[in-house]
């Protein structure tokens, strides 16, 4: 374990920069009820300080399991083999006692549905000061002051009167603000962010992805979004990863990759965008469906479904090619010439 | 333009609330003609899903009339609905909720064949080439919903709607609720069954971009009014309407600019007690003194759109909406 981290101390070195999170090699298996089943297969990514990452996919590519694998919460009888390091400590040999530890602490996330994820019977103040009462030790009074300056960080107006109210009487952008207030109440280093505004309107969703900007610069808090909406990543992200059944098939810098995607399944979701150029009324669709869960195709997954596919593509896993600037792909082809070495 | 299949006049809906009865739609007059997409857009709560289901006469009208193909559309029950009000159509947004779990798909996208006198047997055929046209496999007749993924359910769900021939459609947020990938291979069902029936379409949605890129109108809906309606191009080129342009700023696009989009802040009012005046008063960036105690009426401009804004006058050109010289 000691030789371990001294290894990672000398990466860091070298580098000349601190990851906050490096995931490698990430594989999640999950049971379903025709036996176990790879969610997330072989995932590698990094996450410095203060850099906002954007994960995104189709529902059951595995971008939510990576999120929750991090915090430990994975669903009965899943299970994370791989290496998950966070802050110098790796995670995935943590058991729930460590995990409580860190979640909500260092390791925040924000979910999806802002009506599910508050307690529809507790006030604010008790939601609000719950865990931060748990983890730093802080009087009643001492945990309300914060909560109050938390609440104006999020820009909830009279933060008094709504520390005494209830979740059911606030709207959904500013509920999904009082979700981030309460994540961010320890101050954690990482904040994970589930979807964050998709259950919200394009204005409010406006101000929450500003918000999530702000405390970026402000906090140097480090953000990992996960969303399908190319817009919010090309509007809030550093650096992207794109996800398909349960594999990484693009990373990069988000400039980079939105404007000039190399692999066949990212530029399928950019000419889909009813912004594209395209038919008239018709948009590019991607032919076929995501795979469901356990019925993963072999060899590249997203073969069926790609105009470029050679029959090796069946077969074979995925070459991982590497641009200088770090733009990666998975895909033997190479159909839009991404200038790189291939690595292993 | 030809003649409109469907014409709203003054349309108000009433819920019952707790104190007072809430306005979801306060007086909207639309029309649309055959072969023609009505985008309807707003944020949630400015009482689009109640015009648009008070527009297939699924809920009552308090005030105002709908007339479709020259005919009264009124609320009435089930197993009373006109038979001309078959070719009025419904679309909605979940598939998960819209489709009974416990039937064979076949005998759903049927029940409206049957309803219309035809043999069960004839109604199950009938339910393969709908299917068929849809883009599914015609032996999912003898499936349940469970066994499809939830953009098949909305081919399902549509399907269903096309079986008694509709002239119009309304569809209600049909895509919303559905991944990246079926969401453009739906909406490019929907303006082919449009472009190949020749029918009207309502899609109200809240995704402004799909909405541009599909609808020949576009009507844009505040806390139950209309506050702009006209061609897709001069509401997107050029806004009349301060909320309109609201919303379009804030879209975030996927260019890989880093350009964070404009919000608008605050809320949608509550309905039940709507801001006096001008209903966007509160939250526009250019509202004047006069715009809480005036309410603009809608007038039509020189590019033949309608808007209810006191910056625009009847009959002349648009006066560009600008933020910028905004009060500080």
């Amino acid at each position: 374990m000691h030789f371990v981290m001294h290894l990672i101390h000398v990466q860091q070195k070298r580098c000349g920069i601190k990851m906050l999170l490096t995931v490698k090699d990430l594989t999640i298996k999950l049971m379903t009820a025709s036996g176990s089943a790879e969610a997330v297969r072989n995932l590698s990514f990094e996450l410095e300080q203060g850099e906002i990452l954007g994960i995104a996919g189709e529902s059951g590519s595995g971008k939510t399991m990576t999120a929750l694998s991090i915090l430990g919460l994975l669903p009965y009888k899943g299970k994370a083999s791989g290496s998950i390091i966070f802050n110098n400590r790796e995670l995935i040999k943590f058991n729930q006692k460590q995990y409580r530890e860190i979640r909500g602490k260092e390791v925040a996330m924000v979910f999806q549905d802002p009506m599910t994820s508050l307690h529809p019977m507790l006030t604010v103040q008790v939601q609000l000061t719950e865990h931060m009462r748990h983890h730093n030790s802080i009087s009643k009074a001492g945990a309300r002051e914060q909560a109050l300056k938390l609440l104006d960080t999020v820009k909830i107006p009279d933060p008094v009167s709504a520390l005494n109210s209830y979740p059911s009487q606030f709207s959904g952008g500013m509920r999904q603000r009082i979700a981030i207030a309460m994540a961010l109440a320890c101050e954690p280093k990482l904040l994970i962010a589930d979807e964050p505004t998709t259950a919200l309107d394009v204005t409010v969703q406006a101000g929450i992805l500003k918000l999530l900007d702000q405390l970026r610069k402000e906090k140097k808090l480090s953000v990992i979004v996960i969303t399908h909406d190319l817009g919010v990543l090309s509007a809030l992200t550093d650096r992207i990863l794109i996800m398909y059944a349960g594999s990484e098939v693009e990373s990069g810098f988000t400039k980079e990759v939105l404007q000039s995607a190399k692999h066949p399944y990212t530029r399928g979701l950019i000419e889909a965008l009813p912004d594209s150029e395209g038919d008239g009324k018709h948009l590019l669709a991607i032919s076929g469906m995501p795979p469901e869960l356990g019925k993963f195709p072999t060899g590249c997954a997203f073969h069926p479904r790609c105009n470029f596919a050679k029959n090796q593509c069946k077969e074979v896993a995925s070459k991982v090619l590497e641009s200088a600037s770090k733009q990666r792909i998975f895909c033997a082809i190479n159909p839009f010439s991404l200038i790189s070495k291939e690595i292993n | 333009m030809n003649e409109p299949i469907i014409q709203a006049r003054d349309v108000v809906v009433e819920y019952d609330g707790i104190a007072k009865k809430v306005r979801a739609v306060a007086g909207v007059n639309l029309s649309i003609s055959q072969g023609e997409i009505l985008g309807l857009v707003g944020e949630s709560g400015c009482g689009k899903s109640s015009l648009g289901k008070a527009l297939v006469g699924i809920l009552p009208l308090y005030e105002g009339e709908v007339y479709f193909a020259g005919k009264k559309v009124e609320k009435i029950t089930r197993k009373q609905r006109a038979p001309f009000l078959r070719n009025l159509q419904m679309v909605f947004q979940d598939p998960y909720g819209s489709l009974n779990p416990r039937r064979k798909i076949g005998s759903q996208i049927g029940d409206g064949l049957v309803i219309a006198g035809a043999s069960k047997k004839e109604a199950l055929a009938s339910a393969k080439e709908l299917l068929a046209r849809v883009g599914l496999p015609k032996d999912a007749i003898e499936r349940y919903p469970h066994q499809f993924s939830g953009g098949q359910r909305q081919r399902i769900a549509i399907a269903r709607a096309l079986a008694s021939n509709p002239t119009l459609i309304v569809a209600d947020e049909p895509i919303s609720a559905l991944d990246t990938s079926s969401q453009a291979s739906i909406s490019n069902l929907l303006v082919t069954l449009v472009e190949e029936l020749n029918m009207g379409m309502i899609f109200i949605s809240h995704d402004l971009s799909i909405v541009r890129r599909i609808s020949d109108r576009v009507a844009v809906m505040y806390l139950g009014k209309i506050v702009e309606v006209g061609t897709t191009e001069q509401i997107w080129n050029n806004p009349a309407h301060p909320y309109t342009k609201a919303l379009i700023s804030a879209i975030p696009h996927a260019d890989g600019r880093a350009t964070l989009p404009h919000d608008l802040p605050g809320d949608v009012p509550n309905p039940a007690s709507p801001p006096s005046g001008c209903r966007f008063h509160p939250r526009c960036p250019i509202a004047e003194p006069s715009c809480s105690k005036i309410e603009p009426n809608i007038i039509e401009l020189r590019d033949g759109r309608k808007v209810a804004c006191v910056f625009q006058k009847e009959g002349n050109d648009v006066i560009a909406i600008n933020f910028n010289k905004v009060k500080q």
